[in-house]
């Protein structure tokens, strides 16, 4: 990614399957902090996104940035947030206006991660432009209202929590890419290192895609990627030091390709802040690749100052393909299939399976379901 | 054989003067303490006089009383002559163990139902030895009760009155147990109590923490005045518990540096540094400044916080090891791996880089490198390991710099002292002022110390036996 370019690998932490590798900057981006604000454990929140349109989730904190002068004093505070309306019996509500909020006149409050996955659940949601007779009347009118994902709590990674706990942070650290049995779980970039050292730990409270779930539950360890001397060219300890820096440089190439997979493609700019623009991103949702979304917040030399990746599984890709691929058709199944490269059935049983069966009318989705069965 | 023994013993040894069964930075309390149980059984059925002989050796208190429970509850697997060696060995190293330990090592025999004559025999003349039963009957109640019951003990009449049946008598006549007596019911004589019998009472009493700190002061041990300071700041106390710095073990007081504020260690610079030294150079003994050039690469990464049990144990060892080579070496040179400047000030945090800072180390030329460090090399992994293997097959000429590497933690995983390379002999350290012994037990792990080892052993066993000294350096091995 080339928004990386400016940060550093630094040598990875490995504890089980979990590798941690940290990123580091030369300079930190000025001007801009941010902070944690916990929300109350086990609080299902209600955070409005429109006229008539929520995002129900469990949001365990929100970051909160504010932006002025450079050397802008960085007090956390109001740790906990308590509303006084949630009611105490069944499973408390809180309710949050918006993923992106403005506070102050300097300061933003918003919900890490939820802003991207909020932008994946909101893909092609108006649903079909055209009432196409094959779509049902709510699937029109309403669209894919209402649309759910499901991802796992950082808590529930195993040997995630220990990993962090163990992880020992270098002084300039600005950022972390977080891999589970080498694969690419997600990246995250803040513009200060006090502010890493204060949010290392809200990664636990992040969430992860299946996949990384299950790839940590799977796998037992990664091996280390130890250093390697060449001894033959070593004759003496100038020759030795000579050497080892040879092998760094190694390495900072070496995590610039193993975090290849995190290519953005469409960014939306979501809120203005003075010279930052925090803006959201959605992959290709190409099958053969890994996806990711992503939340950037970038000044306006293009320096990333703040990024947080979620790992899309397999299936949330193939949804995400079918959506866009079907938008990009108007919603026309016959020119979708044959674009996909199926035929109306495929293409209909493939819907169904992605658990979009329910907006295609009734007497379709049977007459291709028999038709398989058939078959 | 003798090279497996070798290999086992300094694998016990490093885990026995290591291992504490507290939960460590990377693993927690149960992992270690089932390794190190598993490590004991291994031990001992397959070498049970080496076993029983590393009594002898300078181990730390929980693995001592170890020893000694798994000897006294399998000593029907032991032949005659065994048992008259291990008996005496026993109550040697009982004799220097604190009581808290022998009082707990009881209880637990008492748990595992070991109760033969030869048990209740080194009960009793341990008890015998005591100085002052009805001192034990106040301090450690439980612990002697239980001693008295499971082994039979004829104790002094006012004491097992006072242990059994303390209401009955309506005066003692010894103080110490009338100060007790009296302490359930009048606030003055609690402070002719030891601190931690007079603890509760005062609660019961509802004395205020600071009145009580205040006025129990000359009843503390040295052990609870250095553990009571930071209290006693809290309870605004400061003065009343005045302790004199020049009196405590090296480590000890490298801990107790270690958890002040760093504004305080830099305002009392000169108090703590000219304790440290003290302390270093009292043992040190006759070897200070007496050994060749030594440089230090000391582990200051985050990982040298420890855990909360053993908080910043690591960093403190690490802090006395500086102190006490620094006593003892000629000309000596102290590396931090991030901290720069006075060692006093130093803090945990940052990664592990020790590869680099291993060069800066060879290129002074020392006549020893010492490694104190968990043995996690990370940034980047392994590069320490690598610069050793190189410096050991292309650069190290016969005369040249030796490696020793000392590590406060042991793992569970590997019942051993995490080790750096497989060219360096990896130590596992407790109290830096050990480090001379320690020197010795590398060498020989590394393969270069001369004799034998059972002839090695005996011969510790034997002056061990004779002085009741588990401290017995050899004249510099360097």
């Amino acid at each position: 990614m080339d928004a990386l370019a400016d940060l550093i690998a630094g040598p990875a932490q490995v504890w089980g399957a979990v590798r941690l590798v940290p990123l580091m900057r030369d300079e930190p981006v000025t001007g801009l902090r941010l902070h944690a604000r916990l929300h109350p454990d086990e609080q299902i929140s209600v955070v409005s996104t429109g006229p008539r349109r929520a995002y129900v989730s469990y949001v365990p904190h929100s970051f909160v940035a504010s932006w002025g002068e450079d050397g802008l004093p960085a007090a956390a505070f109001g740790t906990q947030l308590v509303d006084p309306e949630a009611s105490p019996r069944g499973i408390p509500l809180t309710f949050r206006r918006r993923p992106a909020r403005r506070e102050d006149r300097r300061r933003l409050r918003f919900l890490p991660l939820h802003l991207a996955v909020e932008g994946f659940l909101a893909l092609e949601f108006a649903g079909p432009p055209i009432a196409w007779e094959e779509w049902t009347h709510r699937a029109v009118t309403q669209g894919l209202s209402p649309r759910a994902e499901a991802a796992y709590n950082g808590g529930a990674i195993d040997g995630l929590d220990d990993a962090l706990r163990i992880f020992e942070i270098h002084p300039d650290q600005c950022g972390m890419v977080l891999y589970v049995a080498d694969a690419l779980a997600a990246a995250f970039v803040v513009p200060h290192p006090d502010d890493y050292r204060a949010l290392h730990r809200t990664l636990l409270s992040d969430f992860y895609g299946e996949l990384i779930y299950q790839y940590a539950l799977m796998y037992p360890a990664v091996a280390d990627f130890t250093a390697r001397l060449d001894d033959a060219r070593i004759t003496d300890l100038a020759g030795l030091r000579r050497e080892i820096g040879r092998s760094r440089a190694e390495w900072t190439s070496f995590h610039t390709l193993m975090a290849g997979g995190l290519r953005e493609h469409r960014a939306t700019p979501v809120y203005t802040m003075g010279r930052f623009t925090l803006s959201r991103s959605l992959p290709s949702f190409d099958p053969d690749v890994e996806n990711h979304l992503g939340e950037t917040i970038t000044d306006d030399e293009g320096r990333l100052a703040y990024l947080k990746t979620f790992r899309l599984s397999a299936a949330q890709t193939r949804r995400g393909h079918l959506l866009s691929t079907l938008a990009a058709y108007d919603w026309r199944l016959d020119e979708t299939a044959a674009a996909l490269g199926t035929d109306r059935q495929g293409l209909v049983m493939r819907l169904d399976r992605a658990g979009f069966g329910h907006l295609l009318r009734p007497e379709i989705i049977d007459a291709c379901r028999a038709a398989a069965r058939r078959r | 054989m003798e090279r497996v023994a070798r290999e086992d013993l300094v694998m016990f040894m490093n885990a026995a003067i290591a291992s504490t069964g507290q939960r460590e930075f990377r693993s927690g309390a149960a992992e270690q303490r089932m390794s190190l149980e598993f490590l004991h059984e291994y031990v001992m059925g397959n070498y049970r006089d080496l076993y029983a002989s590393t009594l002898a050796l300078e181990i730390n208190h929980l693995n001592a009383v170890m020893i000694v429970t798994n000897l006294l509850r399998t000593a029907s697997e032991a032949g005659p002559e065994q048992r008259e060696r291990e008996g005496r060995l026993i109550a040697a190293r009982l004799g220097t163990l604190p009581p808290q330990r022998v009082y707990a090592m009881i209880r637990r025999l008492r748990r595992l139902k070991v109760n033969n004559r030869r048990t209740r025999a080194i009960i009793r003349d341990w008890v015998k030895a005591r100085p002052d039963p009805a001192f034990d009957a106040v301090k450690y109640r439980r612990g002697l009760s239980v001693a008295a019951r499971h082994a039979h003990l004829a104790l002094p009449d006012e004491v097992g009155t006072a242990l059994f049946d303390w209401r009955r008598p309506k005066r003692y006549e010894t103080p110490i147990l009338e100060s007790w007596r009296r302490a359930h019911y009048e606030q003055r004589a609690l402070y002719d109590l030891p601190y931690t019998a007079a603890e509760g009472l005062a609660a019961r009493h509802g004395i205020t923490r600071a009145r009580f700190l205040k006025q129990i002061a000359p009843n503390l041990t040295g052990g609870e005045r250095l553990r009571l300071q930071e209290t006693a700041e809290r309870n605004h106390q400061t003065g009343a518990l005045s302790m004199d710095l020049g009196r405590v073990p090296l480590t000890r007081l490298a801990i107790y540096v270690l958890s002040l504020p760093r504004d305080e260690r830099a305002r009392r610079r000169d108090e703590l540094t000219g304790a440290l030294r003290d302390a270093a150079e009292r043992a040190a003994g006759r070897w200070a400044g007496a050994w060749d050039p030594m440089v230090a690469v000391l582990d200051d990464s985050y990982s040298a916080y420890g855990s909360g049990v053993k908080r910043r144990r690591p960093l403190a060892v690490a802090l006395a090891v500086h102190f006490m080579l620094e006593a003892l070496s000629r000309n000596y040179t102290g590396l931090w791996l991030h901290h720069r400047g006075d060692p006093l000030l130093v803090h945990p945090i940052g990664a592990t880089g020790l590869g680099e800072r291993l060069v800066d180390a060879l290129e002074l030329r020392p006549a020893h490198v010492v490694v104190v460090s968990d043995g996690w090399d990370n940034a980047p992994p392994g590069l320490a390991a690598e610069v050793l293997r190189v410096w050991h097959r292309r650069l190290r000429r016969s005369s040249d710099t030796s490696v020793v590497h000392f590590n406060p933690v042991y793992e569970a995983d590997t019942f051993d002292v995490r080790h750096l390379s497989p060219h360096v002999p990896s130590i596992g350290i407790r109290d830096a002022e050990s480090a001379p012994e320690l020197f010795w037990l590398a060498e020989y792990a590394a393969g270069e110390a001369d004799g034998e080892l059972n002839h090695y052993l005996n011969e510790r066993v034997q002056k061990f036996l004779r002085t009741g000294k588990e401290k017995w350096w050899t004249p510099s091995p360097i």
